[in-house]
């Protein structure tokens, strides 16, 4: 029998002031995007019709989005059997395998962009100055250490081994095994680590500004500058992608830990 | 069995491209003159203005940051964890950290502009009750105001990594010190926080990380008013500073070395503090 | 004068009800087990003692000062938890020591006193090793020593022996009772285990659906069972649903047994008749059956050292009883065996249900 007891106070003071520290900003936020631009008045919702008007948000997000589709499609096509592999056949080279991996942890973008500008300016047009060639190249290592872990944890907890031989032993081919038995088998691995992804790319700002890419989060910083109250609808159209992107995670990978990420800063 | 290794030749080929490449660049970089040779005069730079200030921002900033959200989210997770708190709350907690850890960067900095800028929400009712905080000193848009917004996630990120060491403090342990006579904050000083504090260590180390490499909400907030290190390295490339290609790799040779520093700092610190588990 | 007094304790979690009233008056330097199956409410009582919880309603009373609105930390109340209750991040001498560093004892007082206690336990030579670096015995050892080290007016046990081997929970506990003797300290203990709680205990409490169903020495609790749930939960015993018949005898399942304890009781009422299995004797059939013997053949035989465990049932399975008879008697008293069991009339007791309409009968193979 586990005692039940009451909340204790100081609990409820810290989480108090807390959600209050978490929420105001969001609240303020909501407020200010009612605001009238010319007149600075509550409330209307005109901000939030500029916005979907403009055609550069259009185009900015669907730009994002396929560059975040295409991260997501690169990402799995070399981990997933990569990390099948390692776990398969070559299990001594998993740490070297979870530190190149974690590498992007402690390297982080304002770093990784230093050099890469360097080593990639000269490459040839169609990949160096376009979001879905270098950027969308580059993206992939940022995800790397969300997808290499949840992967990782979704093959620990398959028999990798059984699976495969069992597949072999049917006559499968290995493209066949992988593809018909390993991956419906990790399904929910791949689709948390995609999603979280997913949310990176869309508010990834660091390399795309300074790579000089007109990507969704480089379209909310003009905003921002430029037009101060749509700025506020913007803000929030853009933490409710976050929101959808986490919430698809939590629903894809129930009962998981919630994941731990170091996106955008 | 011998060939195996092939399979992770794609991956490790990418790895080099795209990570172990730029790096290197950034680590070799850093040591050459506009002529070709090999100087130290490039990473000599980086201890004159603006970026002696830069690094002196950056690294107080970090710790700032990493301290403050390192004990507040310490505080916010054992909230929402001990004993008595409803388990939806911890859920609830868990499912915002995931978002506001990840809410980061542009949306972040102009939400709190929105707040307590000039013209912000907050500040206008401030005023209405008389107390315009522009008027007393404050301003966002100044190394407080950037901490204040770092805090926003850094705080998550410390209730994520830190919520699976509150796990493992045992209700045994409270409750013996207690019938032993301890008080709360005796429980804290000699059990809670030793057996915390590897975790603690690792977690501020990170949180440091997090903070000492942010750009996106710097710039946000500030366009580059303040100077942080990723704030000039941006200033580098997108050329306002044209003296010297090969400054831009020291400034980020210069965050590698800090960064470095900080787990050699910490590597012993965590020996000590963990010493009595193996 | 008692030493601890609960006065009416009532537990409620929600709608669960986990204390349903208990009265309970401890002497000084008695040792109190509270026993029971988990969820009776036994852990319940310890910790609203103990000051973890507070009672919905009811009184905690220690040396006559009322402590139910007492903090834990100042109760001065030692207890000893089910496991790894230990600090890790302090040696075996610095966990023992911390009751006396809070309480500001000078350093080299409370080591040398941190040191007699671990020698009392038998640890000194463990003093400098981390609860990791222990077994599970040595540190329930510990706990207890720290417990002690603060020479609490009360000693608390939650069940200190759950996770332990057979063997060290024996040695232990034997060990427990001879420092609780040696330092004549009030102590309660909570455990599920009855051979546990009557070899150690002066007073045994046996809890179900959150009350003291009976207490006494355990000879009484043993020999006595006041209720046919302590009967049931104290040793092994046959419990057979049986009627009250004519002069001295009782009717089981069609069976007439004589039974003294029946005499003088309204005849055709319904009676549990409590038959420990070490009275019941097991013959070979030899086609002669006694009056008021049970005719059967050997469903099970379990070896137990010395002693053998037999379920005996009747043809039809309508009767059984489970007798332990010496290894030697059981050993050619294999499973299928044509088998007669019968016992002294003098030995079993009857309780009855007339009160107790619904009483359920239990499945004896479920123990």
């Amino acid at each position: 029998m586990t005692p039940r007891r009451r909340i204790a106070p100081s609990a409820v003071v810290w989480l108090f002031l807390g959600s209050a520290y978490f929420l105001i900003p969001l609240l303020a936020t909501l407020l200010f995007s009612l605001r009238n631009d010319q007149t600075a008045k509550c409330c209307t919702l005109a901000n939030y019709s500029y916005i979907l008007h403009d055609p550069d948000f259009w185009s900015t997000i669907k730009l994002s989005f396929i560059v975040a589709l295409e991260t997501i499609a690169i990402t799995v096509a070399l981990l997933v059997p990569t990390v099948y592999w390692v776990h398969l056949k070559v299990p001594r080279l998993r740490p070297l395998i979870s530190f190149l991996a974690l590498v992007p942890f402690v390297v982080a973008p304002i770093i990784l962009v230093v050099g890469l500008l360097d080593v990639y300016r000269g490459t040839p047009e169609w990949f160096y100055a376009q979001p879905y060639g270098f950027l969308a190249a580059v993206y992939v290592v940022l995800a790397f250490p969300f997808m290499y872990f949840s992967l990782d944890t979704g093959f620990r907890s398959i028999d990798v081994h059984t699976l495969t031989e069992a597949s072999q032993s049917l006559g499968a081919s290995w493209p066949t095994t992988l593809w018909r038995v390993i991956l419906p088998n990790i399904k929910a691995a791949a689709l948390a680590g995609s999603f979280l992804t997913l949310a990176i790319v869309m508010g990834e700002f660091t390399i795309a500004s300074l790579a000089q890419f007109k990507t969704f989060s480089v379209y909310v910083q003009y905003i921002n500058q430029n037009k101060t109250y749509p700025a506020g609808a913007i803000t929030l159209l853009a933490f409710g992608i976050t929101w959808a992107a986490m919430l698809a995670l939590l629903a894809v990978g129930r009962g998981r830990q919630a994941p731990i990420t170091e996106g955008e800063k | 069995m011998s060939l195996a290794w092939l399979g992770v030749v794609p991956f490790l080929a990418y790895a080099t491209a795209f990570l172990l490449l730029p790096a290197a660049n950034v680590l070799i970089g850093a040591f050459q003159s506009n002529e070709g040779g090999y100087t130290l005069d490039n990473v000599r730079t980086l201890f004159d203005e603006p970026y002696r200030t830069a690094f002196k921002n950056s690294i107080e900033v970090s710790l700032v940051t990493a301290l403050l959200g390192g004990i507040i989210g310490l505080l916010m997770a054992y909230s929402a964890i001990r004993e008595g708190t409803p388990r939806w709350i911890r859920g609830g907690l868990t499912t915002f950290s995931g978002v506001a850890a990840n809410f980061a960067g542009i949306p972040l900095a102009f939400a709190f502009i929105a707040t307590f800028g000039i013209l912000g929400v907050g500040t206008q009712a401030m005023t209405a009750v008389g107390f315009n905080p522009y008027d007393h000193g404050f301003s966002l848009f100044t190394k407080t105001g950037i901490e204040i917004v770092y805090l926003y996630f850094q705080i998550p990120l410390m209730i994520l990594v830190i919520a699976p060491a509150i796990d493992g403090l045992r209700r045994e342990w409270r409750e013996a010190a207690s019938s032993l006579g301890a008080s709360s904050w005796q429980f804290w000083r000699h059990i809670g926080v030793p057996i915390l504090l590897p975790s603690l260590l690792s977690a501020m180390v990170l949180l440091f990380g997090n903070a000492f490499a942010a750009y996106a909400t710097a710039y946000g907030l500030t366009s580059g008013g303040v100077g942080l290190v990723p704030i000039q390295i941006g200033f580098f490339l997108s050329g306002d500073v044209f003296d010297n290609p090969h400054l831009g790799q020291a400034l980020a040779f210069g965050m590698f070395v800090v960064l470095g520093l900080m787990m050699l700092a910490y590597i012993p610190l965590q020996r000590i503090s963990s010493r009595w588990m193996k | 004068m008692a030493v601890v007094e609960l006065k009416q304790l009532h537990r409620r979690f929600g709608e669960v009800v986990a204390l349903a009233g208990i009265d309970l008056d401890i002497g000084t330097g008695e040792f109190v087990s509270l026993l029971g199956p988990s969820g009776c409410g036994k852990t319940t009582a310890l910790r609203l003692v103990a000051g973890f919880d507070r009672p919905t309603s009811g009184r905690v009373v220690i040396d006559g000062q009322d402590v139910t609105d007492v903090p834990p930390n100042r109760r001065d109340i030692g207890m000893v938890f089910q496991a790894y209750s230990l600090f890790p991040n302090m040696t075996a001498v610095r966990n023992v020591e911390f009751g006396l560093r809070v309480r500001k004892q000078r350093g080299a007082d409370r080591n040398r006193r941190a040191l007699e206690l671990l020698d009392l336990v038998g640890l000194a030579q463990a003093a400098n090793r981390y609860p990791h670096q222990l077994s599970g015995g040595m540190q329930q050892r510990v706990a207890l020593a720290r417990a002690l080290a603060i020479e609490p007016r009360l000693l608390l046990l939650d069940e200190p022996l759950s996770a332990l081997d057979a063997k060290v929970r024996v040695q232990l506990r034997e060990e427990i009772r001879r420092i609780q003797l040696e330092l004549g300290i009030t102590t309660i203990y909570v455990t599920h285990d009855q051979e546990e709680a009557l070899s150690i205990s002066d007073r045994v409490a046996v809890m179900s659906g959150g009350q003291i169903e009976q207490i006494g020495p355990p000879a009484e609790m043993y020999g006595s069972p006041a209720t046919p749930f302590v009967a049931e939960f104290i040793g092994t015993m046959n419990r057979l649903l049986a009627t009250v018949g004519d002069d001295g005898s009782i009717d089981y399942a069609g069976l007439r047994l004589r039974v003294d304890a029946a005499r003088g009781l309204p005849r055709g009422e319904r009676v549990l008749c409590l038959v420990r299995p070490e009275t019941v004797e097991v013959v070979r059939a030899n086609g002669l059956v006694a009056e008021g013997a049970m005719a059967g053949e050997v469903l099970s035989n379990t070896f137990l050292g010395s002693t053998s465990r037999l379920r005996v049932a009747s043809e039809s399975g309508e009767r059984s009883i489970t007798a332990d008879i010496s290894t030697a008697q059981g050993v050619d008293l294999v499973v299928g065996t044509k088998v007669v069991a019968s016992f002294p009339p003098d030995s079993p007791r009857l309780l009855s249900l007339a009160d107790e309409p619904m009483f359920p009968v239990p499945d004896p193979d479920s123990r």
